[in-house]
């Protein structure tokens, strides 16, 4: 039987009180979501709290998608079903569609969070590598209310460890809304639902044929889910051709720092990560052409 | 720590540790042993419950967290002493073998079913996908799940033929076991 160590059980129903518990219980604390990566790891010992707090009762402040004309905002505590089930997200990015059919199974996306997951931080993580293709801002509030704003790539500071501080907690993430957006992920894993092999997202922006910007982010391939400023630098400016993407895979390739494990060698991980590349941006092109 | 929550209708209220897994406070403390306790690590889903209306893996949700919510289990899956159409589904389609899985099957096909009455085989084996048969190979699950809702379907016609509900189905059965067939 796998059972966490004990711990004190606590429960926060606002925002302010779970900062309020935070404070007051110090880092031997730690909040608690969907629980379906935390939980897990407890069993196993792999973490160990004085205090868990237990933030689901937060869904009513923090559970919502809200679509805005420069920036989509999605609370921290919006469950994997509801990102899936967005019409609204579905229609301005549809990378998280893509990506939560391929995250688990129905019954874990009941409870698992967007902020839930990209606080577990784990480089293989799904929507880690969506928020980093989409260039997400990550709004983490703390003691008296104060909010900062911190970019997707300063938000993982390695692996399982976020920017966010000990009496702080991530409220909401924020995407950028540009015209002409396209948006696709493609996913390697061994088995339904199991952790990427590799992953690979991509989202470009096209004026006229020609792309304005392009972006991709790739999980399993590196310390945390890595953007690859390179293949931005090469589309921006051109029109999208099969020639390209070809390039733009050979990038990603030369760009990611895969290891050898039990989901694959590190050259195979290399070659997935070329290949979802360019199947993930030549998908984008097609959605930002339609 | 002291819990209080609802199971299938029933408010029951406990001593426990913070770190009891919801799936033993329901087997081991209420004694509800319906629900099944099978890989630990939320792959297999023979411990499928319901939290408010929603399926979850109870192996991977502490007991406190189901606090002032509402959760049912198979046992609450039969009203009033008769045997939701998935159950009977089930039955007349051998949807098990062992047995094992099915209680967290069913109760995720009755959830599936009461969102979209009328599901695809592929929409039935994707609401699965995160529960896992060695018996059956999956066939004659989704056909007990085809069954329940071809079933319900004519058994609505017939409803709204008759306009004659009964609402007394909906009383507690918290303990009763789902069994006693026929």
């Amino acid at each position: 039987m796998q059972v966490p160590a004990p711990f004190e059980y606590e429960r926060a129903t606002t925002v302010d009180q779970a900062i309020g518990l935070l404070e007051r219980l110090g880092s031997g604390a730690r909040l608690v979501a969907g629980g379906h990566s935390l939980l897990p790891m407890m069993k196993l010992r792999l973490a160990n709290f004085d205090y868990l707090i237990d933030i689901n009762d937060l869904h009513t402040e923090l559970g919502y998608i809200r679509p805005g004309p420069d920036e989509l905002r999605i609370g921290a505590l919006t469950r994997h079903r509801e990102l899936l089930e967005s019409a609204e997200l579905a229609a301005a990015f549809p990378i998280f569609a893509d990506a939560e059919r391929v995250i688990a199974d129905p019954v874990v996306r009941n409870r698992g969070t967007l902020g839930g997951s990209l606080c577990q931080a784990d480089p293989s993580e799904d929507l880690s590598a969506v928020c980093t293709t989409l260039d997400a801002s990550c709004v983490i509030r703390g003691p008296g209310g104060a909010e900062r704003v911190v970019p997707m790539e300063e938000f993982h500071v390695g692996p399982y460890e976020t920017a966010v501080g000990d009496a702080e907690i991530l409220v909401e993430i924020r995407l950028p809304v540009r015209p002409g957006g396209g948006s696709a992920y493609e996913k390697v894993e061994r088995r339904a639902g199991d952790w990427a092999v590799v992953s690979a997202g991509a989202a470009v922006w096209l004026d006229g044929g020609v792309v304005v910007d392009a972006r991709a982010g790739l999980a399993a391939v590196g310390p945390n889910t890595t953007g690859i400023p390179g293949i931005s630098a090469l589309l921006r400016g051109r029109q999208p051709s099969e020639d390209l993407l070809e390039q733009a895979g050979a990038i990603a390739a030369r760009s990611c720092d895969p290891v050898s494990d039990q989901r694959g060698s590190a050259d195979y991980k290399r070659h997935l990560a070329a290949e979802l590349t360019r199947r993930a941006l030549r998908r984008a092109v097609e959605r930002a052409r339609s | 720590m002291q819990v209080t929550m609802t199971v299938n209708d029933v408010e029951v209220t406990r001593e426990i540790e913070g770190r009891l897994l919801l799936v033993h406070f329901l087997r081991d403390v209420l004694g509800l042993t319906g629900t099944h306790w099978g890989c630990d690590t939320s792959n297999c889903g023979t411990c499928v419950v319901w939290l408010d209306g929603e399926p979850v893996k109870s192996c991977t949700v502490l007991a406190a967290m189901a606090g002032g919510h509402e959760v049912r289990t198979v046992e609450g899956l039969a009203r009033g002493g008769e045997l939701d159409p998935v159950q009977q589904g089930f039955m007349q389609c051998h949807g098990l073998q062992c047995g094992f899985c099915t209680p967290g099957m069913m109760m995720t096909a009755r959830a599936l079913l009461d969102r979209n009455p009328d599901p695809t085989e592929a929409e039935i084996r994707e609401a699965i996908s995160g529960q896992i048969c060695r018996c059956t190979g999956y066939a004659t699950i989704v056909r007990s799940v085809r069954w329940a809702a071809v079933h319900e379907a004519a058994a609505a016609a017939q409803v709204t033929e008759t306009t004659e509900s009964d609402d007394a189905g909906e009383i507690a059965n918290a303990g009763q076991p789902a069994g006693s067939l026929s």
